[in-house]
C-alpha cells in the first residue's frame, strides 16, 4: 500500500477519533474509487472550450492545456471523454481532517478556530519540495476517496462545530468547482472557507472564487521565473497577477514565502519581493517566511537556518511590511503578532496553539490602532 | 520441422538483407556505417476485416525469425527464459477500435507457452482494468490462463524512481510482478508528443504521465524509459501497426486510421520509435498534412533517447526488413 494511503490512514484515525469514521469506512472508500471513473457520474468542468475534433482547452489555470480526447490535463485530475471535460474529483475528498486554522498559516482570520480542511488528488505544477506530494502528484484513482457531496460537508463541519472549512493540502485550484459550491453552501448557512493555495489560476475562476470565499493563503514559492521553472515547473507571473487581483477584489488574503537554502533566499530577491508587496499590495498583507526542511525531491539541502529567517524578516520589516512572520520555528518571537504601531504584544503564538489573544474588536488594545484581518 | 539456427542463418541471410526497405548496391554496403539495429516489418496479408489470429500467427513467426536471425523457439528464448514472468504492456487508451490486437496478445501467449512458460506467467496489462476491459480483454487472475490486470489493480511502487527530468512511482507490475517485459504498442500520432510508439508507451508505467507532456514530452519519455527498473525488464517491442493512425492521435478517430496491417519488432526501442515516425510522416504527406515540426510536436524525445545511450535513432545504422 502507498504511503499516500498510509498518510490517510492516520487522517482516518484521527477523524475516527473525532467521530468522522462513519465516512472513512473502507467498503465505502473502495466504490468511491472506482464509482468515481464512470461518465454518468463525473461533473463538467466549468472552465473551458472545445476545440475541433473533440479537443478542448482548459481556461482554469495559467497552462491552458489543450487536450486530446481520452487524455488528462497536466494537473491529472481532469479528463476529456468525447470532447466533453470532466473534473474527476468532485465530492472526491481523498483527506478529511481537523486543524487549527494557524496551521495553514493564517494568522490574522479567526485566530484560534479550528478548519475542517479537505483535499483532493492533484495538483497543477510539480514541486521538487512538496510536502504533500503523495497526495498532490496523484491521480484520483490512485487513491482512496470518500463520496462526499457539497451539502453533505457543509453539514459536517456544523456538526464539527468548525467554523472554517479549508481547501489545503494538495492544490485546491484543480477541485475548483467542488470548492466553489461547498463554499457558495457554507457561506449560505454562516461557515467560512479558506483556500490555501498556490495561486497559479486563471483571473475568471479567481474573481468567481473571491465571491463564495472568505480567505486566502498564497504560496509565492519565490520572486524569481528561474524558479518557478527549475523548481516548481511554472511561472512566477501569473501568481503575481493572482495576488494583485485579489487585492481588487478585497477579501481577505496572507502570503507564504518558504525559504529555500541556496534557491530562493537571496537577500536582493528577499528585498525586491517585499517592495512588491508594500507597493502592490499594501503594508499590511501579512507574509510568512516559513523553514524548509528536507522533502521529496529536494533532500539533498539543508533545513533552513534560523538566521536565515530571521535576516528575511528584518529586510521586510525594513521595506516597511507590518506584519511578517516566522513559521515552522515553533517558539520563535516570529511567530507572534504585534502592533504595526506601538509593538504591544497582540497574539501571543506557541506553534499552531494560541496562547494569548488581545485584539478586541480588531484593534489593538493600547493604541486602538485597526489591525488588518478577519476577526470574528 | 526443425531448423537449426546455423541452417537458418545461412538460408535466410540473402532473403533478409534482398528484403531490406532501402536495398544497398554491394560496393554500398562496404562504405555504409555499420547497421546496429534492426527493424522488421512484419506484413499480413491484406484483408478486408480484422487481425484473423491465423495471419497474426504467421506474421509474428516471419518477424520473430527475421528478427533474430534464427528459428521461431529459439527467437523466443533469446528473448525471455521458461522462468521469467512475462508482462505484456498492450496499449488500451483508445479503446476497442485503435488498441493492441487481442489476436497479436494471443498469439505471443502461444508462443510464450510454447517455449516452456506456463499461462500464469503472463501477465497483460495496461493503466486501468477499465481500459483493459474497454479494449476487447477480459480482466483475470486465475492463473490457469494468462493474466490480466491493470495498474489501479496492482498498485504503484511506495519508492519514487527518478531518473534526470522524470520522478515517478513505478507500476507494481513493473517493480514486483514482472521479470521480463514485452512491449506492445500501437502505432499513431500523438496530439502531444508528436507519435505515439514504443518509447511513449510506458507512460502507462508511471503513475504521473500528465506531468511529462510540456516541450512535446522531451525529454521526459526519454527519462521515463531510461528508469533502470523498467529498462532491465523491457526485452523486445512488438508494434502492433495492423491498424495506424498519421493524425488526431491518440484516440481513435476513422479518417485518419488507416489498415496498414503489418507489425513492427525490434529490440532497439528507439529504433522503431524512429522507423514509425517516418512511416507516419510519409502517411501525412501523402495526406497533405504538415510535417510534425509544422504542426508544432516534433518527436524530439527519440533524438534525447538516443543521446541518452537507449538505442539509435540514426536511419543509416537501423537495418529495416520487411517480411
Ligand atoms: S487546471 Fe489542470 S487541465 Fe486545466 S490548465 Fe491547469 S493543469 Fe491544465
Amino acid at each position: 500500500m502507498s504511503a499516500s494511503v498510509l498518510y490517510d490512514r492516520r487522517e482516518f484515525m484521527t477523524c475516527a477519533a473525532g467521530g468522522l469514521c462513519f465516512l472513512m469506512a473502507a467498503p465505502a472508500r473502495t466504490k468511491a474509487v472506482h464509482s468515481a471513473m464512470k461518465t454518468d457520474q463525473l461533473v463538467e468542468a466549468r472552465y473551458y472550450e472545445k476545440l475541433p475534433n473533440r479537443k478542448i482547452k482548459c481556461l482554469l489555470c495559467p497552462r491552458t492545456c489543450v487536450i486530446d480526447d481520452l487524455e488528462r490535463g497536466y494537473c491529472g485530475v481532469r479528463e476529456n471523454r468525447d470532447g466533453i471535460y470532466y473534473t474527476l474529483v468532485y465530492g472526491k475528498p481523498c483527506t478529511l481532517h481537523i486543524d487549527p486554522i494557524e496551521k495553514k498559516p493564517l494568522f490574522h482570520f479567526l485566530p484560534g478556530s479550528e478548519a475542517l480542511s479537505i483535499a483532493t488528488a492533484g495538483c497543477n505544477v510539480f514541486c521538487k519540495f512538496c510536502q504533500n506530494w503523495e497526495i498532490s502528484q496523484s491521480r484520483p484513482e490512485q487513491l482512496p476517496s470518500l463520496d462526499l457531496a457539497p451539502a453533505k460537508l457543509v453539514a459536517l463541519t456544523r456538526e464539527k462545530k468548525c467554523p472554517v472549512i479549508a481547501f489545503t493540502y494538495n492544490e485546491p485550484v484543480v477541485f475548483t468547482e467542488y470548492m466553489y459550491d461547498i463554499a457558495e453552501k457554507a457561506r449560505g448557512v454562516g461557515v467560512h472557507t479558506a483556500m490555501i493555495s498556490n495561486g497559479y489560476i486563471q483571473a475568471k475562476p479567481l474573481k468567481d472564487l473571491c465571491r463564495v470565499l472568505s480567505a486566502v493563503k498564497i504560496d509565492l514559492k519565490a520572486f524569481s521565473e528561474r524558479f518557478y521553472k527549475e523548481l516548481v515547473s511554472g511561472q512566477l507571473q501569473p501568481v503575481l497577477d493572482s495576488l494583485i487581483l485579489l487585492k481588487q477584489e478585497k477579501i481577505w488574503f496572507e502570503i507564504v514565502y518558504l525559504v529555500i537554502p541556496g534557491q530562493n533566499d537571496d537577500p536582493h530577491e528577499l528585498s525586491s519581493l517585499c517592495k512588491w508587496i508594500y507597493k502592490e499590495l499594501g503594508p499590511g498583507v501579512p507574509l510568512h517566511f516559513t523553514r524548509f526542511y528536507p522533502q521529496y525531491r529536494l533532500t539533498n539541502v539543508p533545513a533552513t537556518p534560523l538566521q536565515t529567517l530571521q535576516k528575511a524578516r528584518q529586510i521586510a520589516q525594513d521595506a516597511g511590511l507590518q506584519f511578517v512572520y516566522s513559521g515552522n520555528v515553533p517558539g520563535d518571537p516570529g511567530e507572534n503578532t504585534y502592533c504595526s504601531k506601538c509593538s504591544e504584544l497582540l497574539i501571543k503564538r506557541m506553534g499552531y496553539a494560541i496562547a494569548e489573544n488581545r485584539i478586541k474588536t480588531g484593534q489593538c488594545p493600547k493604541c486602538r490602532t485597526p489591525i488588518p484581518g478577519v476577526w470574528k | 520441422m526443425s531448423i537449426s539456427r546455423r541452417d537458418f542463418i545461412k538460408d535466410h541471410a540473402a532473403l533478409a538483407v534482398g528484403a531490406t526497405l532501402t536495398p544497398l548496391a554491394l560496393q554500398d554496403l562496404f562504405a555504409a556505417p555499420a547497421l546496429t539495429a534492426r527493424v522488421v516489418q512484419a506484413n499480413l496479408p491484406s484483408a478486408k476485416s480484422g487481425a484473423e489470429a491465423d495471419h497474426v500467427l504467421r506474421a509474428l513467426d516471419r518477424g520473430m525469425e527475421a528478427l533474430l536471425q534464427m528459428p521461431g523457439k529459439e527467437a523466443w528464448a533469446e528473448i525471455v527464459s521458461p522462468r521469467d514472468i512475462v508482462g505484456l504492456k498492450v496499449s488500451c487508451l483508445a479503446g476497442k477500435y485503435f488498441s493492441t490486437h487481442s489476436s497479436l496478445v494471443q498469439a505471443i501467449i502461444t508462443r510464450l507457452v510454447s517455449i516452456g512458460l506456463k499461462p500464469g506467467q503472463i501477465i497483460i496489462w495496461d493503466r486501468l482494468n477499465m481500459d483493459l476491459q474497454g479494449a476487447g480483454f477480459t480482466l483475470n487472475q486465475n492463473p490457469q490462463q494468462a493474466l490480466c490486470y491493470g495498474n489501479d489493480a496492482a498498485g504503484y511502487s511506495q519508492a519514487l524512481y527518478e531518473y534526470q527530468s522524470a520522478c515517478s512511482r513505478l507500476s507494481r507490475i513493473v517493480t514486483d510482478h514482472c521479470t521480463a517485459i514485452i512491449n506492445l504498442p500501437v502505432l499513431k500520432d500523438h496530439g502531444i508528443v508528436g507519435i505515439s510508439a514504443g518509447l511513449k508507451n510506458f507512460f502507462g508505467a508511471i503513475d504521473n504521465p500528465n506531468k511529462y507532456h510540456d516541450s512535446c514530452g522531451d525529454p521526459y519519455v526519454a527519462d521515463v524509459n531510461m528508469i533502470p527498473a523498467l529498462r532491465s525488464k523491457v526485452r523486445l517491442t512488438i508494434c502492433d501497426a495492423i491498424t495506424a493512425q498519421y493524425e488526431g492521435g491518440p484516440p481513435f478517430m476513422r479518417q485518419w486510421n488507416w489498415p496498414m496491417r503489418s507489425l513492427l519488432l525490434a529490440k532497439d526501442m528507439v529504433a522503431l520509435d524512429r522507423i514509425c515516425w517516418t512511416i507516419i510522416e510519409n502517411k501525412r504527406s501523402e495526406n497533405n498534412l504538415p510535417t510534425l515540426r509544422d504542426a508544432g510536436r516534433y518527436p524530439s524525445y527519440i533524438h534525447t533517447a538516443a543521446l541518452r545511450g537507449l538505442g539509435t535513432d540514426d536511419l543509416q545504422k537501423i537495418e529495416v526488413i520487411d517480411v
